[in-house]
């Protein structure tokens, strides 16, 4: 929308700037991928509980709503950025087990499928150079819908509902990478921690959603 | 109803009271997106979902 009046404008430092908050956001992203993969095996090679799950999800969110925020500008927010991402990756677990004792394969593409679209939505982001923050409005509402439907799936128990849920928590979450990237690109976001938090909770979504999708048109859910 | 289904539906509702003043904000603060603008978003959400249309037909 501004791209080029903000590309053409912007002073020499803070494009500077700028390429170091992704390359750090990157960088970072990467280390709590592996990191949550790690927990996430630990998790499914103990057996985890759903309710141990449920409780680890809990935890996670209540740190990243409200521990991040506070620490995002000091050193003790990388290591709540790991807890986080590794508490998510525990609460995998249960999950993971279910797919990976009735089709190992969906997991493995599910976690293919998930890298080749991040990878796709972020160079698309980082080429084109648009700027997303039109959309913010837009996604919040999204997500504010499907975590109602969800909700209410929880005690109606549609399996249509939970197809689209999830057919829609892919379109939400792939606008939230692309949102996300363009917010580092024009300088909306400037703190690579909370940057990171915002991308891998995009790509945990992502996953679990096309995980859930195809173990259902696998006939495996 | 087991306590797992509970606790869930209790976290998803407090995600849902915990987004509302943030969604309103969000709707409130953003700019507007032109025609050109939204295209840039529906071309590579069109990408994604024939990719996983793809890959729905390659598990079935």
């Amino acid at each position: 929308m501004y791209q080029n009046q903000t590309t053409v404008a912007r002073p020499q430092a803070s494009v500077l700037s700028t390429n170091k908050v992704l390359r750090n956001t990157y960088a970072l992203l990467s280390m709590t991928l592996v990191f949550c993969a790690a927990m996430a095996y630990v998790a499914v090679s103990t057996q985890v509980s759903y309710g141990a799950a449920l409780v680890a999800n809990i935890v996670a969110i209540a740190l990243l709503w409200f521990v991040l925020p506070r620490t995002a500008n000091s050193g003790a927010g990388i290591g709540v950025i790991f807890a986080i991402t590794g508490l998510l990756g525990f609460g995998l677990g249960p999950m993971l087990s279910y797919y990976l004792q009735v089709n190992p394969s969906i997991v493995m593409t599910a976690v293919g499928g998930t890298g080749v679209i991040f990878l796709g939505l972020s160079g698309y982001a980082l080429t084109t150079r648009k700027d997303f923050s039109f959309m913010a409005g837009f996604l919040m509402v999204g997500f504010f819908v499907v975590l109602g439907a969800a909700l209410l799936n929880i005690f109606m128990q549609i399996p249509v509902l939970h197809l689209v849920i999830n057919a829609a928590i892919i379109m939400i979450m792939s606008g939230f990478i692309l949102y996300q990237t363009s917010s580092i690109i024009n300088g909306g976001e400037t703190n690579y921690i909370m940057a990171t938090a915002g991308i891998f909770l995009s790509i945990l979504n992502l996953f679990t959603a096309l995980l859930q999708l195809l173990g259902a048109f696998s006939g495996n859910d | 109803m087991d306590w797992v289904k509970i606790g869930s539906a209790l976290f998803l509702g407090a995600m849902l009271v915990f987004m509302f003043p943030r969604m309103r904000q969000a709707i409130k603060h953003s700019p507007k997106g032109t025609m050109q603008d939204w295209m840039g978003y529906i071309i590579p959400i069109i990408a994604v979902i024939a990719f996983v249309v793809f890959l729905i037909m390659s598990v079935r």
